[in-house]
């Protein structure tokens, strides 16, 4: 059949499902689903956006704003989504193409979609007020649920970090602690309790986790990160929080981290002041390029010499906690090249840049080829006179 | 006059001072100013040659100054310069 748009000049592509699941793993086009919500909701192809057939001329313009974007429309077998393309066609979208046979026959080659129904009854009651957000839904749950957090210390920063995580429904979280809990440390580390003091932390952080939300599995690394662990510790998380307490451990997650790619989230506290940003390599500087060298012990005391405001420590937990649901969901705009900090006495919040170091000797351009790398330097030495503990 | 911002670990030199309006036109000239006023922080910002200590980072504003122009960075009266050392509480 002649299409009815070819008279203009401007046909509609026809491509079949093969063809718009490579565009689609390619990236850079925008997925267009023009079915009802109660449709959509039931399967839907993962990362598309939801216009419904008769918001098509209303809506198309303020959710794909770009004309030379390239569309790829679907519906249930194709129909609607040829109407809503030949419509886009007319309203001068220059790059349109109809996914012929639709989610329909997505499904029927076994591709994957994404559902609410990939979430329980127990879980889509459990996380309605994250699904009732059109940024995260049921795709973003789901890929919450699927995603793998790594917690360095489950002390004053984890501690607040870990239950907000695991409250959101990220599926595995892991935490390297090796400290057992002390009555000293219940004035901010609220995952562990009174009846819980003398235990390993990160047993009684699993106690405060399962109790909490069964969806999330707790792995428990007993251990300080050395450079014989570090690459196989944090190789299997999607994204790493750096909740430390000394120089030297920060400084080799920031290598092994840079080796491997993987994003940090990193905060430090100490009396009521607060440090974050997020290091997510070839996106951004890293550690080293903020903190070429850590400062001498007499410039760095520790908040178990020094003090620490209990609530401070809590803010600046759930702030990383924040930058990490938005790098596993990929939305908002996380602390990239941004170190944000945070003075709780006077309540104020001001914002640095990071640059990237050219001369940064992890991470820049002159920085030895990850292979060539070979073994970690020794840290301590590195941080003169910090220990790792 | 440009504000200097006086992280914590520094109040200590500066009579506990978080915020000092000091005089200079570069970035340099008011750490001076500083270090006149209050001698105790001299060794934690500048090494013994004079150049800034490579754990201290010092913003004009919201720059890094290693990415202007270092200590010879020009200063304006409404600036801020802001100390900022590495922390690594958790």
């Amino acid at each position: 059949m002649e299409p009815k748009s070819a008279e203009r000049g401007t046909e509609l592509e026809e491509i079949p499902v093969g063809r718009a699941r490579e565009e689609i793993e390619a990236g850079g086009i925008v997925l267009l689903d023009t079915r009802e919500p109660h449709e959509h909701s039931a399967a839907h192809i993962d990362g598309c956006i939801l216009i419904p057939p008769a918001m098509v001329a209303d809506n198309v313009e303020q959710q794909i704003p770009d004309r030379s974007a390239r569309v790829i429309v679907y519906c249930a077998a194709g129909t609607r989504s040829e109407a809503a393309a030949r419509q886009m066609i007319e309203m001068g979208y220059e790059d349109v193409a109809n996914m012929v046979g639709g989610i329909a026959e997505w499904q029927q080659q076994g591709l994957p979609v994404v559902s609410e129904a990939s979430l329980t009854p127990e879980q889509r009651n459990r996380y309605s007020r994250h699904l009732l957000l059109p940024e995260v839904g049921a795709d973003g749950q789901v890929r919450m649920l699927e995603s793998k957090v790594l917690l360095l210390g489950a002390g004053g920063l984890g501690a607040p970090t870990a239950l907000y995580l695991a409250a959101a429904g990220i599926g595995t979280i892991g935490i390297v602690d090796d400290d057992v809990v002390d009555a000293s440390n219940l004035q901010r580390q609220v995952i562990h309790d009174t009846t819980r003091i003398g235990q390993s932390k990160t047993a009684s952080a699993r106690q405060a986790i399962e109790a909490l939300n069964p969806d999330v599995e707790v792995i428990e690394y007993g251990t300080r990160l050395d450079a014989d662990n570090v690459l196989e510790i944090i190789g299997a998380y999607d994204v790493i929080v750096d909740g430390a307490d000394n120089f030297p451990t920060r400084y080799l997650l920031n290598d092994a981290s840079v080796r491997l790619g993987k994003p940090v989230v990193s905060a430090s506290i100490l009396g009521f002041d607060g440090q974050i940003s997020t290091f997510v390599p070839g996106e951004g500087p890293c550690y080293r390029c903020l903190y070429p060298t850590p400062p001498p012990p007499e410039l760095a005391p520790s908040c178990s010499a020094n003090g620490v405001l209990g609530v401070m420590a809590g803010v600046m937990g759930l702030l990383q906690a924040n930058e990490v649901i938005k790098l596993v969901l990929g939305i908002g705009e996380p602390l990239i090249g941004r170190l944000l900090l945070y003075e709780a006495l006077t309540t104020r919040f001001t914002e640095l840049r990071v640059r990237q170091d050219p001369e940064c000797p992890v991470c820049g351009p002159e920085a030895p080829e990850i292979e060539d790398l070979g073994r970690f330097p020794d840290y301590e030495a590195f941080c003169g006179g910090h220990t790792g503990s | 006059m440009a504000k200097v911002k006086i992280p914590p670990v520094l109040r200590q030199h500066t009579g506990d001072e978080s915020e000092v309006e000091l005089e200079g036109d570069t970035v340099g000239a008011v750490l001076e100013a500083l270090v006149s006023q209050h001698p105790d922080t001299r060794p934690q910002l500048f090494g013994e040659d004079d150049e800034l200590n490579r754990f201290v980072n010092v913003y004009l504003n919201d720059e890094d100054v290693r990415v202007l122009e270092g200590l010879g960075t020009t200063v304006s009266a409404d600036d801020t310069v802001m100390i900022l050392p590495a922390m690594a509480g958790g």
